[in-house]
């Protein structure tokens, strides 16, 4: 578009327009967005903006479609001359360990943190030539340790969405950051004299210093403006645990998903998975999890149970009574009572060494009581630590979104700056967010996107993304980030940070000033501060950052004793959770996590309401019926999901959809649990009545069959029945004689046999690895349509399996790549040699040979290979996206086969620097896009000719299998046996 | 299938009182006469609308891709493939009746040989068409025929579809050969007979000059005899390297070694069945039951009892060989045809392709047209049934249940199906217009007196 | 005026005529002569004194040569110019190189076959003398010719007519040149 628009001038506007770009040019990067409006004022460029669309000139009061579009245009227009402008007048520090000049086709690494749920992950953003294409994990970080989620994956998507808001609007209408300024300079002065007397701010979890520090001066000035705090993926606020799982033996879970939906979820899965492995030095650990929807966590159970979240408070109460002396209330003969008697027993082996995790979403009462039991357990300081908040003036998300609320609703707001955050969509429908939104004079949102809240207010400012500005931030355990910008911000977008200084009466102060300025002040180093500065930069890490942990209170005993005795209520109880692939919404329109399979139902672009099998018989219920969801007076409409592992007479419903602004990919897919959520009791409904409507709305899943039908895929085994017999899993299924082939083995002389291994025991299906591939393979999405159709694109998918009984099943996950066999059937029926094998053992796919004949995939046994069988690489045609491609990664066209490659790029790039150094590839050299970002470390990439390389060692282990290996494939990626370390007592 | 014997009491070959002459003008007038029938612009009408929505469906195929057929992963092959085989199938009658029953000296073939190859090369043009179409990228099916070219790629001879494309590719050439050989001494009659300038031109260059001459006549025997015996193994093979398609790969359900004799049994089976459902029609209009007799349609039918009980027993060794083997995977396939998604398929398989024709062994039913009709007809369709659930069923559920899914035939699938089926009728009706559809010449022989002492 | 007749074209209603006819034909030392029927009789070539043909042989070749050169061209492309491993399968695959082997095998064998033919009997050849001669359209419906050549040693315009009258012939006419 842009192109375009500047191709199609006359010579006399291209001579403007040249001007245009010398001023552009003369100005340094930050500058520039301040300057777009000088710009617009010059002579040249309203002449250009009139030449090129006269709506503008004449600013009609309401913009229509066609309108907004041509000045969405006009934006980009101008973001496209920021490209002559290449200057960064501030100083960011490469990452050392990557060669240090940018040469072309060697990328740049660089450390920052991403904010998940406002809580830093710090990560090394690849960017070639200025570009980021590719974020992993930073190894130095505490909360990372050089793995990334999902969401951290697929923010790069994020950052290149084409329908992030791209301009600064003042009642739908273009406006400038300068009429901003101008505009609330005056509405603040005005505050001022009423010493802030209705000014009101509204921001997520805010962990960054620098922010904390601008509001408390900003409450400072304005004495009697307040600061709210509201972010959906809030905890139950109260004790600030942070956990040391690899120190745990016995670790309970009290519906609690540390492994995925925890802010400090990637060192957990760290932690946990460290003392998962058979060989593990101190034993496995041993996981109790009790929860009403499966979860992850639930998956990596030993012992699981599951229960109405209701009935978990009860079992902890239980639990909290017998540990405080009181014997358990009998041997009572339900799964839920020897599970309970079982805990009480192993937690009274392991004081000290044990941990008892609540729920993130459970109730206050909950937490006090896990806090208790950890007290008197002795875990404190053992295995978990109780801090002082690490959010900034902590306090209750719900009860300040409330007072807010409240406030607005009495007039008591005059102007409200929402910080960030999408509160109209995403607070509790009995606040009626909206309704008293409007009852507030001057409203200003500052978001990622024009979205319902910036619908409702009259400024709306679009938000840098992480990548496009400076910033701070702290870790769950408290450590502090200085976030850098990895490209000048693509549109006219604004950073918290600015609009604060803006409120604070500065408003031509850029992040990088903004946060310099505070670490200068709150750390004064004199002259040393440059190289502090520089260190801190360049790790991702602040130096000593982190906050002593508080001093252990002594066991707040006692609950109301009523409270053993109170009086359940019975019939179906709803659960609401954030949806494990797009959150509260905040990722709904990313098209990659919107087609990632849900870890557990492997569900793809909708929510639905899970049910237990046993219910859903009940209630006549099938999967895809919609039923209509009844509670105090709401209702909202969903499809049944029938999830075995679901606790009976339980709805799980989950947040995130249902958006009306969430952009083309996010809008309008599935229900909006908010409608029925209320403030009081956010994340569970007591009592619901439920009715099927009749009608029928279809579901994408990737995986349709569940059980393995005895076909030993996933073999597992119990850390005993492991004793017993070490070979069981390779024994399952034996490999055939190799004498048995009528051919004469294929000998290939060369240094490397490249092979992975996949240990199972530790792989807790958190989806990383699936995204991590699709952001470095340019990947496409194909849309839920083609998803139902079973042509999800995935190079990488992870198979999820029940076991056993349907009500209480085991979980299983398998992560499912090329398994880059020695003797691949896919090979030899390929009629025009598209697919070969290379020397060094890898199943090499020629896209440019490939005729499509998808003989290949009909013939691999694994079905991993992909197939292009519409253009899916280049539907969607915004300019934009195209930066995100990684340029190491051919895009495959229309009617070509497509698999994993084991990251041959990444292979290659050792391969050159290696032959540069003059020496080996080095072991851990080659870490794939799946193996780096994997939290648990359950994938190991390597030299298999090598038997000293980890990979090969690990191969070398018992329970090392290869996957339907009696066909005689001979696959180079095998996988370690899941072992477990359930409780002898309790039978499976 | 030589158990054929010629007893007097059976319906002779030919009608009596025939002479050379009558024979001659009886045959050529279908083609030579000026008015050209009613039914014949109807039937022709109606395969040409299908074809030309055959024209739309490829055309609306190369825009998109094959991703608007129902296809996906796992089931990678759908109607595509379904119909190429099926179609193959029934190219086979042809050079079938043609070479081997000539080797084996049955005369009644000689009236409809003529006829059954031009079916067979119809067949294989459509079945020629699906492999092209299938590819992801068509416009670069060239590249599975080896030429020296620039990129210094061969194709990769290893692969089944390299085999198929030479099997096919000689099935089609060597079919022509036969079926135009055999047209050259009816050509030089027609030649020789037809009344307009335009006619004798055409055929007379078609005749190449054809004279009859006695050492002439003598060559032409011995090339014609070679020819059906190179055709013979010809039409085994071909079938047979089809079936390599599936046998070839590892897939449980396709990985079986019955598959070549089953699949040439079918492919005989499908063939005659189609023989007599186009003759029998045609027959009647063109009032050629004195050259195509009830004796003609009951060996026929012989032939479709005999191969539809090959290949009964094709479907019984793939359940023993799913017991025997102990294969978890193959027995599963065998459940999974039985009781899985797509049991409906499979039993009407059954039901059409072996249990129907099993009426053939009543007299009342070989004696009765419409019978024999009814059982063709379900024959056909049985036949398609089969290559659906080979296809299909082994692929939709394989080796690992993760990756299990279903396949859904789409309106295109099924209006690419239907536009064969009308290419194939109006190049069908094209040749009963302006070719001989009976062997004039043969048909000669078989009047009375001809043997020459 | 001699050189202008190709030769004289006697007409029977029979095969078993055309045969005996021939037969006195040889007896009476006529060598260049050619019988011509709708449809193939037996024993008439031999007893025109043509035994055996050659073509067999021709295939024969035929079809070794399509063998050899079918595998040839696959170890070629396999084994010499892009040897690659392909599912860990040798490069000289040979059970796998069988089928396209066969299949050319048939092709040439099956095209010479039909072009050796076609050669050995001078076809295709659009004119030839005996069309300027009306009747013998009906070679290829129900009649059966004898054709004595002018360029046969005894031929004598006169002599031969009358020889060819005394064989019952149904019809005798002259085919000339032009």
């Amino acid at each position: 578009m842009s192109n375009s628009t500047l191709g199609s001038h006359e010579p006399a506007d291209r001579l403007r327009m040249e001007d245009v770009r010398e001023r552009l040019a003369n100005k340094s990067g930050p500058r520039f967005w301040q300057s777009l409006d000088e710009l617009a004022e010059t002579p040249e460029f309203m002449k250009f903006l009139h030449g090129e669309f006269p709506d503008v000139a004449a600013a009609p009061s309401n913009l229509d479609r066609r309108e907004f579009l041509a000045l969405v245009a006009a934006s980009l227009a101008l973001t496209g001359l920021t490209a002559c402008s290449s200057t960064v007048p501030e100083k960011i520090v490469p990452y050392v360990r990557q060669p240090e000049e940018a040469v072309p086709g060697r990328p740049l690494f660089f450390a920052s943190a991403f904010s998940s749920a406002g809580y830093g992950a710090g990560v090394l953003v690849e960017s070639h030539l200025g570009r980021p294409t590719k974020i992993e994990g930073n190894p130095e970080h505490p909360a990372s340790r050089g793995s990334a989620d999902a969401f951290t994956q697929a923010s790069i998507l994020t950052l290149y969405d084409p329908d992030r808001s791209q301009v600064i609007t003042n009642g739908g209408r273009i406006a400038t950051w300068d009429a901003f300024i101008t505009s609330m300079s005056t509405e603040l002065d005005g505050a001022r004299t009423r010493r802030g007397e209705g000014v009101r701010f509204l921001t997520e979890t805010v962990t960054s210093p620098t922010l904390g520090d601008q509001m408390r001066r900003i409450l400072a000035q304005f004495p009697s403006a307040k600061w709210h705090r509201y972010d959906p993926l809030s905890r139950t606020s109260g004790d600030h645990a942070v956990y040391h799982f690899d120190k745990a033996d016995v670790i309970v879970s009290l519906d609690s998903d540390f492994l995925l939906q925890h802010p400090d979820h990637l060192r957990n899965a760290r932690d946990f998975t460290s003392r998962r492995r058979p060989a593990t030095d101190g034993g496995m650990n041993r996981l109790y999890v009790i929860e009403s929807t499966p979860s992850i966590t639930g998956a990596m159970a030993d012992q699981r149970v599951a229960a109405r979240s209701r009935d978990v408070v009860q079992t902890a109460r239980q639990l909290s009574v017998s540990m405080g002396g009181g014997s358990a209330s009998g041997p009572g003969q339900d799964t839920n009572q020897q599970w309970l008697n079982a805990v009480i027993k192993d937690l009274n082996a392991h004081r000290g060494r044990s941990v008892i995790v609540p729920g993130e979403y459970q109730t206050q009462e909950l937490h006090a009581i896990a806090r208790d039991l950890n007290m008197s357990l002795g875990n404190v300081g053992q295995t978990v630590e109780y801090t002082s908040p690490v959010e900034e003036d902590a306090v209750d998300h719900m009860q300040s979104l409330a007072a807010l609320v409240d406030d607005m609703r009495n007039g008591r707001v005059d102007m409200l700056f929402v910080i960030g955050g999408n509160p109209v969509y995403t607070a509790p429908s009995d606040l009626e967010f909206g309704q008293s939104l409007s009852r507030v004079r001057l409203r200003t949102h500052l978001g990622l996107y024009d979205d319902e809240t910036s619908e409702l207010c009259q400024w709306h400012i679009p938000e840098t993304h992480f990548l496009e500005s400076w910033g701070d931030i702290r870790s769950f355990d408290g450590t502090a980030t200085i976030q850098q910008p990895l490209i000048e911000p693509l549109y006219g977008s604004k950073s918290a940070y600015e609009i604060l200084s803006a409120v604070l009466g500065d408003s031509t102060k850029s992040p990088y000033e903004i946060v310099r300025d505070y670490w200068q002040q709150s750390n004064p180093q004199g002259d040393q501060f440059e190289a502090w500065w520089r260190k801190s930069v360049h790790d991702g890490v602040v130096a000593e950052s982190k906050p002593r942990p508080a001093a252990a209170q002594s066991p707040s005993r006692g609950l109301p004793p009523a409270a053993q005795t109170e009086q359940m209520p019975t019939g179906l109880e709803v659960v609401i959770r954030p949806d494990p692939c797009v959150l509260d919404g905040r990722f709904a329109n990313n098209a990659w996590l919107q087609e990632l399979p849900k870890p557990v139902t492997k569900l793809t672009w909708d929510n639905a309401a899970l049910i237990s099998p046993a219910t859903a018989q009940r209630l006549g219920l099938a999967t895809e019926d919609v039923i209509e969801i009844r509670s105090e007076g709401r209702s909202v409409q969903a499809p049944v999901w029938i999830a075995p592992g679901q606790a009976n007479e339980s709805i799980t419903l989950f947040l995130g959809y249902g958006r009306t602004r969430a952009g083309r990919i996010g809008s309008n897919r599935g229900y909006d649990a908010n409608r029925i959520r209320t403030s009081a009791s956010p994340w569970l409904l007591p009592n619901v009545e439920i009715r099927k409507t009749g009608s029928r709305y279809p579901l994408a899943s990737t995986q349709h069959q569940s059980s393995m039908e005895d076909r030993a895929t996933v073999r597992f085994a119990t850390i005993d029945q492991f004793k017993e017999n070490p070979r069981f899993a390779p024994e399952a299924r034996p490999e055939p004689e190799r004498s048995d082939s009528l051919y004469p083995e294929f000998v290939s002389s060369t240094d490397y046999a490249w092979g992975m291994a996949i240990d199972l025991s530790t792989c807790i299906g958190c989806n990383a690895c699936t995204v991590a591939c699709q952001a470095e393979n340019n990947i496409p999405v194909v849309g839920k349509d083609q998803v139902a159709n079973g042509r999800a694109m995935h190079w990488l998918r992870i198979d999820r399996y029940f076991h056993g009984d349907i009500d209480q099943p085991e979980i299983f996950f398998q992560p499912v790549l090329c398994m880059h066999c020695e003797k691949a059937p896919c090979e030899p029926v390929c009629p025009v040699g598209a697919t070969t094998h290379s020397a060094e053992g890898l199943n090499e796919m020629t896209y440019n040979r490939c005729v499509g004949t998808r003989y290949c995939s009909n013939n691999c046994p694994y079905k991993v290979r992909r197939f292009n069988f519409l253009d899916y690489a280049y539907r969607d045609t915004s300019p934009v996206l195209s930066l995100l491609r990684n340029p190491n990664v051919t895009v495959r066209s229309r009617g070509v086969m497509e698999k994993c490659t084991y990251c041959v790029q990444r292979i290659n790039q050792a391969r050159i620097t290696a032959k540069d150094e003059d020496r080996q590839i080095r072991d851990g050299e080659i870490l794939t896009a799946c193996q780096a970002t994997c939290p648990a470390d359950a994938i190991v990439f390597g030299n298999t000719a090598d038997p000293e390389s980890r990979v090969s060692r690990l191969k070398a282990e018992s329970r090392n299998y290869g996957l339907l290996a009696e066909l005689n494939t001979r696959p180079r990626t095998t996988y370690l046996a899941k072992i477990t370390n359930p409780n002898p007592e309790l039978k499976q | 299938m030589n158990e054929l014997p010629i007893e007097p009491r059976q319906t002779p070959i030919i009608g009596p009182g025939y002479t050379y002459a009558s024979v001659t003008d009886k045959i050529s007038s279908i083609v030579l006469t000026k008015k050209t029938p009613k039914g014949w612009l109807i039937g022709f009408g109606i395969s040409f609308i299908l074809t030309m929505m055959l024209l739309f469906a490829v055309t609306y195929l190369l825009v998109k891709g094959v991703g608007i057929w129902g296809i996906n992963i796992p089931v990678g092959w759908g109607f595509a493939i379904i119909n190429f085989v099926w179609w193959i199938g029934i190219g086979h009658a042809g050079t079938l009746i043609s070479a081997i029953l000539l080797l084996l000296r049955q005369e009644w073939r000689t009236s409809i040989n003529r006829f059954a190859e031009a079916m067979t090369l119809f067949a294989v043009s459509c079945a020629g068409l699906y492999p092209l179409l299938h590819l992801g990228r068509p416009w670069f099916a060239y590249w599975l025929i080896p030429y020296p070219n620039t990129m210094d790629m061969w194709p990769q001879f290893r692969s089944p579809l390299v085999w198929d494309v030479f099997a096919v590719t000689t099935y089609a050439t060597v079919s022509l050969l036969f079926w135009y050989v055999g047209l050259i001494p009816d050509l030089a009659t027609l030649r020789d007979r037809s009344s307009t300038r335009f006619g004798r031109i055409l055929y007379g260059i078609l005749a190449m000059g054809w004279r009859g001459s006695a050492i002439h006549w003598h060559r032409y025997e011995v090339a014609y005899l070679l020819l059906a015996g190179l055709a013979t193994p010809l039409v085994v093979s071909v079938h047979t390297v089809v079936s390599f398609d599936f046998a070839i790969s590892i897939l449980p359900g396709w990985h079986t070694t019955i598959f070549p004799p089953y699949f040439v049994a079918g492919a005989i089976y499908s063939g005659f069945a189609m023989v007599m459902v186009l003759t029998i029609p045609i027959r009647a209009a063109y009032g050629l039951q004195d050259f195509i007799t009830m004796r003609h349609l009951q060996n026929m039918a012989k032939v479709m009892l005999a191969t539809g009980l090959i290949v009964a027993y094709g479907y019984l060794m793939e359940i023993f060989m799913a017991w025997y083997s102990a294969s978890s995977y193959e027995q599963f396939v065998v459940s999974n045809r039985w009781t899985g998604p797509y049991r409906v398929a499979y039993w009407a398989l059954i039901l059409m392709n072996v249990i129907i024709p099993q009426t053939l062994w009543f007299r009342r039913v070989r004696n009765s047209v419409l019978g024999l009709f009814l059982v063709a007809m379900s024959v056909n369709i049985g036949m398609w049934l089969e290559r659906f659930v080979i296809v299909v069923t082994s692929l939709h559920r394989d080796f690992l249940p993760s990756s299990w899914g279903m396949y859904y035939p789409t309106v295109w699938d099924w209006a690419t199906f239907a536009g064969t089926i009308g290419l194939f009728l109006a190049l069908l009706f094209l040749f009963i217009r302006f070719l001989p559809m009976i062997s004039i010449f043969e048909m000669r022989t078989l009047v009375p007196g001809t043997e020459a002492k | 005026m001699k050189t202008s007749i190709y030769g004289l074209l006697a007409e029977f209603d029979t095969p078993d005529a055309l045969l005996n006819a021939v037969r006195q034909a040889r007896a009476a030392g006529y060598r260049r002569m050619d019988a011509y029927t709708p449809f193939p009789v037996e024993h008439l070539a031999e007893e025109l004194g043509f035994h055996h043909s050659r073509l067999p042989l021709l295939v024969l070749i035929g079809g070794i040569v399509g063998c050899a050169g079918g595998y040839f061209m696959q170890y070629y492309a396999a084994v010499i110019d892009y040897p690659w491993n392909v599912g860990g399968r040798p490069l000289n695959s040979w059970p796998a190189f069988i089928p396209i082997a066969f299949e050319c095998t048939i092709l040439a064998a099956a095209l010479v076959a039909v072009l050796g033919m076609l050669a050995l009997n001078g076809l295709p050849m659009p004119h030839h003398p005996l069309f300027n001669q009306p009747r013998f359209a009906l070679a290829s419906r129900n009649r059966f010719f004898l054709c004595i050549e002018a360029a046969d040693g005894h031929f004598d315009r006169e002599a031969t007519e009358r020889f060819l009258s005394g064989l019952k012939a149904t019809n005798l006419s002259e085919v000339s040149n032009e």
